[in-house]
């Protein structure tokens, strides 16, 4: 596919998806020597996705995003370091450590936050639409989802209201073919994702996941019909997750072999080659690009190793904005 | 003060109507909204006056509480219209998971200053599904805060102060006292929430009640003064955070406690009211704290079916005589 992309703009997507795979994969590695508690989602596999669309976003504009959400978060612009930290439950890290890997939240760089619930932030970037629309500035919403998302109720309504409203809302779909357990193919009543649009009066694309320019383009239209005040997209990009569904999973869902020919299709490999045959990638670049995203991650390691847990008293902090002490007076806070 | 009698579909207008243009990021939305002003005419004049500001939508109710949520986390002040406080269970991910957890998850990141108002109770033979009163589930929910008036004085006040609020307020009004008239002043005021208010000074009983319960507290009263024993009746008017204090006070001074609410008797707030009592001022009680609240079935239709069910004047009554026995 022709890309409008500048070489500059496909050195940064390029980057972008290297530190996603590497935070994930220094996830992986601390994940299973017990350096982080809980579970996490990793997103391997998947990086064109974020990667791609933040690459036509504005720092002011927001996003939501999902259980599967640190390539989200990273590709927005959040510290590694603050994530880092959260991931091992610190107090330095983005949450204070209360909410671990699936409610990473980053205000600052327009992150509305990670989410636990399955389609959760469908109503919340509706929200965050009309809020842009009523304060009058031209800021989109991009509400990140899987397929297995697309099935729950809350997504309708979403669709609907934000299409009545012609709200500024890319609707993106991360396509990875399971949700959990479960192959789309069995849950899901459509083939595509995108043909649901049509029942919203939305443009629907699909487009390849892998393929990081691909996913460029589309987002750009997107975001154009979006911020222009014409309304909302749904935008499916079809990807593969190499890992399991959470660190752990035996994944007998699916077999070796299908997962070995998906990382064939690895969309860091595929834009280094075109990196390389428009000549902007030498080895000695790569190795040097690969060099600081490792520092960087190691950083983030440390920072987050070194960082305090917080008191236990904290867990009492932050539930209110208003007077803390008045809603200690209850006693029952 | 020069006082007038509003109504509480009056008084709930007038705060929003002052603190809309008081305050441009406050909106309105929710179901039917803007043709009648709302379908208890709770928002009457606002939609013409506030053009754009109050917002209809779809039959949602997921979506309105969230899209409530995301604006309130992007820079505005929604004032959301649960329609009825039965849907909220509809929209209950956006509630208990999402708008009460989110600023605590993200570390107090963010405020979430949006009143999700909704119509609760029961008397009007609406049946199961439109007469609730679930306000013992969001008290049990850590982040919200939650509010339940009765009089046109106390609905303006407190609805002021929920809007400005940086917190996610949940705010039940009895259908049944919409119409309810009572003295409402011209000047400008707030009450704070988690302020109770002594409705009737007496020194036998401490009957503490909120919302519709607190007209049937009053109507008990009246007919035990005559028997010469003098209720005195706190108006929660706030369920959360609780006027812990002015429960003290009053436990302190009559020493006899009966708790009252319409909501369904087991598991109700009566009962964290009463437990709390009996851990902190268990010196203070001559006899073991009553509670009145509803029977422990879905809202029957039928009027004397739903009569039987739900409490009245004469429940609070022979409430307090049996705590004076
Ligand atoms: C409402 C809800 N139901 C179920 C779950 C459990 N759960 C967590 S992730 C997941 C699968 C989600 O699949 P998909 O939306 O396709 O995202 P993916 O994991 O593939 O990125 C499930 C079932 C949940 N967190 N929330």
């Amino acid at each position: 596919m022709k890309s409008s992309a500048k070489p500059q703009e496909m050195m940064a997507l390029y980057r972008t998806m290297c530190r996603i795979r590497a935070f994930e994969t220094k996830v992986q590695e601390l994940f299973a020597s017990n350096m982080i508690p809980g579970f996490v989602h990793l997103s391997i596999g998947e990086e064109a996705v974020a990667a791609g669309i933040s690459s036509v976003l504005r720092p002011d504009d927001y996003i939501t995003s999902t259980h599967r959400g640190h390539g989200h978060v990273l590709a927005k612009g959040a510290d590694p370091r603050r994530m880092m930290a959260e991931l091992f439950g610190k107090r330095t890290g983005y949450c204070k450590g209360k909410g671990g890997s699936m409610h990473i939240a980053d205000f600052s760089v327009g992150v509305l936050g990670a989410n636990g619930v399955v389609a959760g932030g469908f109503p919340i970037a509706v929200g965050a639409g009309l809020s842009c629309k009523l304060r009058g500035t031209d800021q989109v919403v991009v509400c990140y989802f899987g397929d297995g998302a697309s099935n729950r109720g809350p997504v309708h309504e979403a669709m609907n209201m934000a299409s009545i409203w012609k709200l500024p809302i890319i609707f993106a779909c991360e396509n990875n073919q399971y949700a959990s357990t479960t192959a789309m193919s069995y849950s899901t009543s459509v083939p595509k994702i995108s043909m649901r649009a049509q029942g919203y009066s939305m443009p629907g694309l699909t487009v390849d996941g892998n393929d990081v320019l691909a996913v460029r383009e589309a987002a750009a239209q997107a975001v154009a019909r979006a911020r222009s005040g014409e309304g909302p997209t749904l935008l499916e990009a079809l990807t593969y997750r190499w890992r399991g569904h959470f660190e752990g999973d035996p994944q007998r869902y699916r077999t070796k072999e299908e997962v070995q020919e998906a990382k064939a299709r690895d969309p860091i490999t595929r834009l280094a080659a075109v990196l390389r045959k428009k000549r902007l990638l030498s080895a000695q670049l790569e190795q040097r690009i690969q060099k600081e995203i490792q520092e960087e991650i190691e950083e983030a390691v440390r920072f987050a190793q070194e960082s305090p847990y917080p008191e236990a008293q904290e867990a009492l902090e932050d539930l209110y904005a208003g007077d803390v002490a008045q809603a200690a007076k209850g006693g029952l806070a | 003060m020069s006082l007038r009698e509003l109504t509480n579909t009056e008084a709930m207008a007038e705060a929003l109507e002052e603190e809309m243009l008081r305050d441009p990021t406050v909106f309105i939305v929710g179901e039917d909204i803007v043709a009648h002003g709302g379908i208890f005419g709770q928002f009457k004049g606002l939609p013409e006056k506030f053009q754009g500001r109050v917002i209809d939508t779809p039959i949602s109710e997921s979506c309105i509480l969230g899209a409530g949520l995301g604006a309130a986390l992007t820079g505005m002040r929604p004032f959301v219209d649960m329609h009825f406080a039965d849907f909220l269970t509809t929209a209950m991910d956006e509630v208990a998971n999402q708008a009460a957890k989110i600023r605590y998850m993200f570390g107090g990141q963010v405020k979430v200053p949006m009143v999700i108002w909704a119509p609760d109770g029961a008397g009007l033979s609406a049946a199961a599904h439109h007469s609730q009163s679930l306000e013992a589930w969001f008290v049990h929910t850590p982040g919200l805060k939650v509010v339940s008036p009765c009089m046109p004085y106390d609905v303006k006040g407190l609805i002021k102060t929920a809007i400005r609020d940086e917190d996610p307020v949940l705010f039940f009004m009895h259908k049944k006292i919409f119409g309810r008239k009572g003295p409402v002043p011209q000047e400008e005021y707030l009450i704070p929430l988690g302020s109770a208010d002594i409705k009737r000074q007496g020194r036998d009983v401490t009957v503490i009640t909120y919302s519709i319960t607190l007209l049937h507290a009053m109507e008990a009263a009246q007919e035990l003064a005559r028997e010469g024993v003098e209720l005195e009746i706190l108006d929660l008017r706030t369920l959360w955070p609780i006027d812990w204090e002015a429960i003290a006070r009053s436990v302190s001074k009559t020493h006899r406690v009966v708790v009252a609410h319409e909501a369904c008797i087991t598991g109700g707030l009566g009962a964290e009211i009463a437990a709390r009592i009996q851990e902190e001022l268990f010196d203070e009680l001559d006899a073991p704290i009553v509670r009145v609240g509803a029977k422990r079935v879905p809202h029957p239709f039928s009027p004397p079916l739903e009569k039987f069910v739900i409490p009245g004047p004469h429940s609070i009554l022979e409430a307090a005589k049996e705590v004076l026995t």
